[in-house]
């Protein structure tokens, strides 16, 4: 009886979470990332190949106001070596508070806020939309293919149709990805957009996904670090697990009866 | 302690009276973890203890959160992305504390269902079952105010529509929402209390606890069977129990390992699995979620809050009768608090004499089917009030209370129950065939 109660309630929790799914949008495929799945890793070149898009596209409007620039030289992000993060932090013009006037970015400030005001920040990006749900409210999907969040990012930026209309006085554009198919902001990348160090296709579907990647590593800088947490609290939990288990069958087994071997 | 006649602490040495006269504090701690614990208990009597550690663990690790929180409506969502970025350790204290919560729910409703299976809420152990009913009830309130502190979208719309339900009482409830609020809407002054509230309810739970536990230590634990243990003389009660140390504590323990393995897999690798994407946006007064949805352990009493629509005939009967103070809004609001409070009055309504759904062959069916009805509400609260999830809801919720004031009262009159075996030693014998 229980044992099939547990098992209702299990699928309670899978059934339940599918259902907060937010308006369906189509056109959103699974992307195989490097970072997915229980061992997954971000991918050091990708991230960098992302920040590059990133800076020389994305920055024009947006911004990423909870990210430090000190992170892109972290382990388990996009590693760039000291100086580089450096010199990075620097191109950026930062207010200083104390001195009241801009300064050259320094490795612990923050990527400034987006200079458009309708651009909403990235940091989280990938982590405030959901690219799949379902089916039918079950939450299964996303128990194998994940939240979908980077997947929700590549195709907004590959979905544009080259449809565009004005409403009040300004341009939609239409995206089969983006919820009611119509979106304020203007395609970003067409392919070919920048040219990566070391020959990388840049082509639109693989800018797309450099980028997306970034946009997971600045919405969940410790992926890496909590997937290495989580891995070894799982190793100690089995090995006490078993330990539990024997103890128990010990001290059961006069009670029960039984040979303890 | 228990009524279990048992052996008792002795203190020995000249140390150990003096302390025995001023404060007899190891003689209670002895009492309480030798207590005499019915040895047929199955696994489903492990989830107590992983009770407890959820309340130890949330209270743990929220304190740690709470060092480096900020309640104010312009910093609360950027201190939870400093918790998450730039506090060593923040960000897996963080999605422990979430995930924990989830822990806690889950592992108190299959508590809950193992109660009412095998009718450990009925005499003499109605005081525990509503202590039970009382912790739960803090809990889900601790809950819905964590849940608002990092505010995010869900955590701002999921506070507008859970204190909207206070605004729906007739006569005073606008006065009470804007007092619960600190103004017309949620606000900074919502944010402060709240916190200040979550920060206070487990300490109300903790204190629930030790009366919940003082209740049935007094009792005697329930037990798979129903079946009493012998109390004429210690040796008769000794056939029929082990001692709580090391016999349930290993056992428990076990149980709390194996859980917990799966608990930090979920937390390691896909902690934001239960969470909704949208909390990952500040909150916005002036822009609406296109779903509300609650966390989902509300599910099932969010799904009988809006099963009751204006279009219900129930409503609208009860909604003329009273001159329409009672409209649908209030109607589901009722309903709400009144699913769980049919739950509380589970052992006066359940008039079977006895005790484990595991002798009752037609209970057993129904009981089934309330847990049915349970997931299914707690996937229909989650959809869209369309058809048919419209009707699914109504009936649901009408199933829910039909179980306990209908179907519990009707079946201990028509119902033959099997026969239990007489002692928990022919119970236990009847599995372990060697036992001693």
């Amino acid at each position: 009886m229980f044992k099939k109660l547990a098992i209702t309630a299990v699928t309670a929790l899978t059934l339940s979470v599918g259902g907060v799914a937010a308006s369906e949008s189509g056109g959103i495929h699974d992307v195989a990332f490097s970072f997915e799945g229980p061992f997954g890793k971000f991918d050091e070149d990708q991230l960098q190949r992302g920040l590059q898009v990133y800076t020389e596209v994305c920055a024009a409007c947006h911004g990423l106001q909870y990210v430090a620039f000190r992170t892109l030289a972290d382990e388990g992000g996009p590693a760039l070596p000291d100086d580089q993060m450096r010199a990075y932090a620097a191109q950026f013009d930062i207010y200083d508070a104390e001195t009241d006037e801009d300064l050259p970015g320094k490795p612990t400030d923050f990527f400034p806020v987006g200079g458009d005001e309708n651009a909403p920040d990235l940091s989280l990006m990938a982590k405030k939309r959901a690219g799949f749900h379902g089916p039918y409210g079950t939450g299964l999907s996303q128990l194998f293919k994940g939240m979908g969040g980077p997947e929700y990012i590549v195709a907004i930026l590959t979905s544009y149709t080259g449809e565009e209309k004005e409403e009040a006085g300004t341009t939609f554009y239409e995206n089969t990805a983006f919820p009611g198919g119509w979106i304020a902001m203007s395609p970003p990348l067409a392919g070919e957009d920048v040219d990566f160090a070391g020959g990388a296709s840049n082509e639109l579907e693989h800018e797309a996904e450099n980028v997306a990647a970034f946009l997971m590593w600045t919405a969940e800088p410790k992926m890496m670090a909590r997937q290495h947490a989580g891995f070894v609290a799982v190793l100690l939990m089995v090995l006490l697990s078993v330990l539990l288990y024997l103890t128990n069958k010990k001290i059961w087994a006069p009670v029960k009866g039984k040979d303890f071997v | 302690m228990s009524g279990i006649p048992h052996d008792h602490y002795e203190p020995k040495s000249d140390g150990e009276k003096w302390l025995d006269s001023r404060l007899p504090i190891v003689g209670l701690i002895y009492n309480t973890i030798m207590i005499p614990t019915p040895k047929n208990l199955n696994w489903m009597w492990i989830w107590g203890i992983v009770l407890a550690f959820c309340l130890v663990l949330q209270i743990v690790t929220g304190i740690i959160l709470a060092m480096h929180y900020t309640p104010h409506v312009d910093l609360a969502f950027a201190s939870i992305e400093h918790i998450m970025r730039n506090v060593n350790g923040g960000h897996f204290i963080r999605y422990v504390h979430m995930n924990g919560a989830a822990l806690f729910f889950f592992a108190v409703y299959i508590h809950i269902f193992r109660g009412l299976y095998y009718g450990s809420y009925k005499a003499p152990r109605e005081i525990t079952w509503v202590i039970g009913m009382m912790i739960y009830l803090a809990m889900m309130a601790t809950g819905f105010l964590g849940y608002v502190l990092p505010w995010g979208q869900m955590s701002f719309w999921g506070a507008t529509v859970i204190t909207g339900l206070f605004g729906a009482i007739p006569f005073i409830g606008d006065a009470l929402q804007t007092w619960l609020l600190g103004g017309p809407a949620v606000d900074n002054a919502t944010l402060n209390r709240f916190f200040s509230l979550h920060y206070l309810l487990p300490f109300v739970i903790a204190a629930l606890v030790a009366l919940h536990i003082w209740a049935f230590h007094t009792t005697g634990n329930s037990n798979p069977t129903g079946v009493e243990v012998r109390r004429g003389s210690k040796e008769e009660a000794e056939k029929d129990t082990l001692p709580f140390w090391p016999y349930f504590v290993i056992k428990d323990l076990f149980a709390l390992a194996v859980i917990l393995t799966i608990f930090f897999a979920v937390v390691g690798f896909m902690p934001n699995y239960l969470g909704h994407p949208d909390n990952y946006i500040e909150a916005n007064p002036l822009v609406t979620p296109a779903h509300i949805v609650p966390e989902w352990y509300y599910l099932p009493f969010y799904a009988i809050l809006r099963a009751f629509t204006a279009d219900v005939w129930v409503v609208q009967l009860v909604s003329w009768v009273t001159g329409g103070i009672v409209d649908a809004k209030f109607f589901g609001v009722v309903a709400m608090f009144g699913a769980i409070g049919v739950m509380v009055a589970a052992p006066w309504l359940d008039t079977s004499s006895t005790r484990s759904g595991r002798f009752r062959p037609m209970f057993k069916m129904w009981f089934a089917l309330l847990a049915i009805d349970f997931v299914v509400l707690m996937w229909v609260g989650a959809r869209d009030t369309e058809f048919p999830h419209d009707w699914i809801s109504l009936i649901g919720s009408a199933y829910w209370f039909a179980y306990f004031l209908v179907i519990l009262p009707l079946m201990g009159v028509l119902e033959k129950p099997t026969t239990p075996p007489a002692t928990i030693e022919e119970d236990f014998k009847s599995h372990y065939p060697d036992a001693k």
